[in-house]
C-alpha cells in the first residue's frame, strides 16, 4: 500500500490533535507515515503509532525550524521524491497551507486547501463561500497535497508499528532566506487553541468593552472552551486580533460554538459556519446569527451569559 | 524602491457567490467585484513603505476586464501605476498556475518588494505568498503584522498562534500582510481624480511571457469534481429570555451531553 505522508503539528513536544485527525484521514488513502520536523520526537512516537503511523520519519535538525516554512517544504519534497507517497496531508493552519504551497511548487503538484473531508482517491471536500456550497475536488497533476481544516475529522486510534527512520535534507540558500530570530510568546493561557478546541465561546459587539470580555472568558472556562471574538470586537481593541473568528481571521469548526453578542454578519459566519452545534445569545431577535443556531436566546447577554456560567458550574 | 502590490478582485461577500454549473469556476458576473479586503492592507503598507523609503508603487492585478474597478481604487489610494494581466487563457487557473503567471508578470515589472494580502476572501487558499517566494527564490516574509526596512535589510513580525516570530531577511522579498498591520486609507477626492490619469498597462499572456499550456482551467493541477449548495441547517429553537435564558441553554447543553 502506498504511503501517505502526514506532517506532524507539534508544540513543546506535544502532538496537536489535528495530527491525529490527519492520521485518521490518511488511513482511508493508504498507509500513514508521520513526518516529524524539529527536536522532541521521542516523547511523541507512541501517540503517532497509536493513531496509525506505520512509519515515523524524524528530521530532528533544529535548523529546519529556524527559518520561515521553506525548510519544511524542502524536507517533504525530498521525501516525496524518495518514498513516492500517494498523497501528502498537512493541517490547514496558516503555516500548514504555506508549507503545502511551497511543496506544490517544488513537486509540480496540485494543492487543495482548507479541506473538510477526504475520501478514497484523495477526493477532497471543501466548504466554501462561508459554508454555502459543498464542493469536491481532486488533484490531476503530481502528488496530491491536501491541507485539512482542524476539527473536521474525528480522530480514531488504530495502532500501527510506528517504525522510526531518521531523515535529513540539505538546505539551499533560498530555503534559509528568512531567518527566525526570536519566537515571542504573547498569549499562553490554560485555554485550548482556538482552531483545535472542541468548544469555542466568542464575544462580539454586544459585549461592549474589553473589561466585559471577562463574561466571555468565565463562560469559556466553565466549559473548558477557547475564547474567540468577532471582528467588531477585535477592531474595537477589546480582544487581540489573533482570536478573531471570521473571514479575515481564523476558521473554526468545533463541536459546540457559542456566539455571545454577535449579530452574525457573513464576515463572522464564514469562520464558524461548519461548527457542529451552534448557540447564540443576542438581544436582537432579527440578528442573522439566529438563522444558524440549534438553540438561541433572545435576551441581554449580561443577564443570560453569567446565568449560563453559573448553571454549568453547578452541574459540574 | 520598486514596490509591487498584488491586488485581486473578489466577489463582494455581501452579494450572492456562486459557482458556474458548466465549468465549476466562480461566477464573476453574479456578484459585485471589490478589492480583496486584505489587499487593502497590502496597498496601505506598500504606500507607507514608499512614503518612508522613496520609490514607486505598482499595482499588479490578474483578472478579467472588470477588475479595472479595483485597480482604479488602488491607484486612487495612492499607487503610482498599474499592470493588468488579462487574458481569456488565464480563466480557471488554480493557485499553482496563478503563482506562475504572477511570477512571469513580475519579470516585466521587476521588484524590490512584492506585497500582498495573506489570503483572499473567495478562494481562501492562503498559499500565494509562499508559492511566489518559492518560485522567485526570495525570502518569504508572510503573515506580517509589522514591517521594518533599513536599507536592504527587512524585518517583520510574523503572526503565530502563540504570538509572533521575529524574522529577518534581505531584499528583494515577498511580504504578505495580516489584517491588523495598519488602517487602510480612504481614497481622497483628489486621489480619485488623479487615478484617472495614472498609467495602466494592460497586458496579455504573450506580453508577460506566460506559456499558455501552463495556465487555464484545462491545464490546472486540480479540478472540481462536483458541487452543490450546502443543505440548510435545521431550524433551531429560539426562545426569548424571561429571566431563565441561561438556565435553558444549560438544559439544552445537558441534553446534548456537553455538560
Amino acid at each position: 500500500m502506498a504511503e501517505i505522508l502526514v506532517l506532524v503539528d507539534h508544540v513543546d513536544g506535544e502532538v496537536k490533535k489535528v495530527t491525529l485527525e490527519l492520521l485518521t484521514a490518511a488511513r482511508r488513502l493508504g498507509e500513514p507515515a508521520a513526518v516529524w520536523i524539529g527536536p522532541g520526537a521521542d516523547g511523541a512516537k507512541d501517540k503517532l503509532a497509536e493513531y496509525g503511523a506505520a512509519k515515523i520519519y524524524v528530521a530532528a535538525d533544529e535548523e529546519l525550524t529556524s527559518y520561515v516554512v521553506a525548510p519544511k517544504a524542502a524536507l517533504l519534497a525530498q521525501l516525496v521524491a524518495d518514498k513516492s507517497p500517494a498523497a501528502v496531508l498537512v493541517s490547514a493552519t496558516a503555516e500548514g497551507k504555506e508549507v503545502a504551497g511551497r511543496l506544490a511548487v517544488k513537486t509540480g503538484s496540485g494543492v487543495l486547501t482548507d479541506v473538510v473531508d477526504v475520501a478514497e482517491g484523495a477526493v477532497a471536500e471543501h466548504s466554501i463561500f462561508g459554508g454555502g456550497i459543498i464542493a469536491h475536488a481532486k488533484v490531476k497533476t503530481g502528488t496530491p497535497i491536501v491541507a485539512v481544516r482542524p476539527n473536521s475529522i474525528a480522530p480514531e486510534a488504530a495502532p500501527a508499528a510506528g517504525a522510526e527512520e531518521a531523515v535529513s535534507v540539505t538546505l539551499s540558500d533560498a530555503d534559509k532566506a528568512a531567518k527566525i530570530t526570536e519566537k515571542v510568546v504573547q498569549e499562553k493561557g490554560e485555554r485550548p487553541d482556538l482552531t483545535e478546541a472542541a468548544i469555542v465561546v466568542s464575544g462580539g459587539r454586544g459585549v461592549g468593552g474589553a473589561e466585559n470580555f471577562k463574561i466571555i472568558e468565565d463562560l469559556a472556562d466553565s466549559l473548558g472552551a477557547a475564547v474567540g471574538a468577532s471582528r467588531a470586537a477585535t477592531d474595537a481593541g477589546w480582544y487581540p486580533h489573533s482570536f478573531q473568528v471570521g473571514q479575515t481571521g481564523k476558521t473554526v469548526s468545533p463541536q459546540l460554538y457559542i456566539a455571545v453578542g454577535i449579530s452574525g454578519a457573513i464576515q463572522h459566519r464564514a469562520g464558524m459556519q461548519t461548527s457542529k452545534t451552534i448557540i447564540a445569545i443576542n438581544k436582537d431577535s432579527e440578528a442573522p446569527i439566529f438563522e444558524l443556531v440549534d438553540y438561541g436566546v433572545v435576551g441581554d447577554l449580561f443577564q443570560v451569559a453569567p446565568q449560563l456560567t453559573e448553571e454549568i458550574n453547578k452541574r459540574r | 524602491m520598486n514596490i509591487v502590490v498584488l491586488v485581486k478582485q473578489v466577489p463582494d461577500t455581501e452579494s450572492p457567490r456562486k459557482l458556474k454549473s458548466d465549468d465549476s469556476t466562480l461566477d464573476r458576473a453574479a456578484a459585485d467585484g471589490v478589492i480583496n479586503e486584505l489587499d487593502e492592507y497590502a496597498i496601505e503598507e506598500a504606500l507607507r513603505i514608499k512614503e518612508a523609503q522613496g520609490g514607486e508603487v505598482t499595482v499588479l492585478t490578474m483578472g478579467p476586464d472588470k477588475a479595472t474597478d479595483s485597480i482604479r481604487k488602488a491607484l486612487a489610494m495612492g499607487a503610482d501605476k498599474a499592470v493588468h494581466l488579462v487574458d481569456e487563457a488565464l480563466a480557471g487557473s488554480d493557485a499553482l498556475q496563478t503563482s506562475y503567471a504572477i511570477q512571469q508578470a513580475l519579470g516585466r515589472t521587476g521588484f524590490d518588494l512584492v506585497v500582498l494580502g495573506s489570503e483572499s476572501t473567495d478562494a481562501r487558499t492562503g498559499v500565494l505568498a509562499a508559492m511566489l517566494a518559492e518560485r522567485l527564490g526570495v525570502p518569504q516574509l508572510s503573515l506580517a503584522n509589522k514591517v521594518e526596512i533599513d536599507g536592504s535589510a527587512i524585518k517583520i513580525q510574523r503572526q503565530t498562534d502563540y504570538g509572533f516570530d521575529k524574522v529577518e531577511a534581505s531584499l528583494p522579498a515577498v511580504v504578505s500582510v495580516v489584517e491588523k498591520i495598519n488602517e487602510p486609507r480612504y481614497p481622497s477626492f483628489k486621489g480619485i481624480m488623479a487615478a484617472k490619469k495614472k498609467p495602466v498597462d494592460t497586458i496579455g499572456i504573450a506580453d508577460a511571457g506566460i506559456d499558455a499550456a501552463q495556465v487555464g482551467l484545462a491545464n490546472a493541477a486540480t479540478e472540481v469534481v462536483d458541487f452543490a449548495e450546502a443543505p440548510p441547517r435545521a431550524q433551531g429553537q429560539i426562545v426569548t429570555d424571561e429571566g431563565d435564558g441561561g438556565a435553558k441553554i444549560a438544559e439544552f447543553l445537558a441534553s446534548k451531553k456537553f455538560v
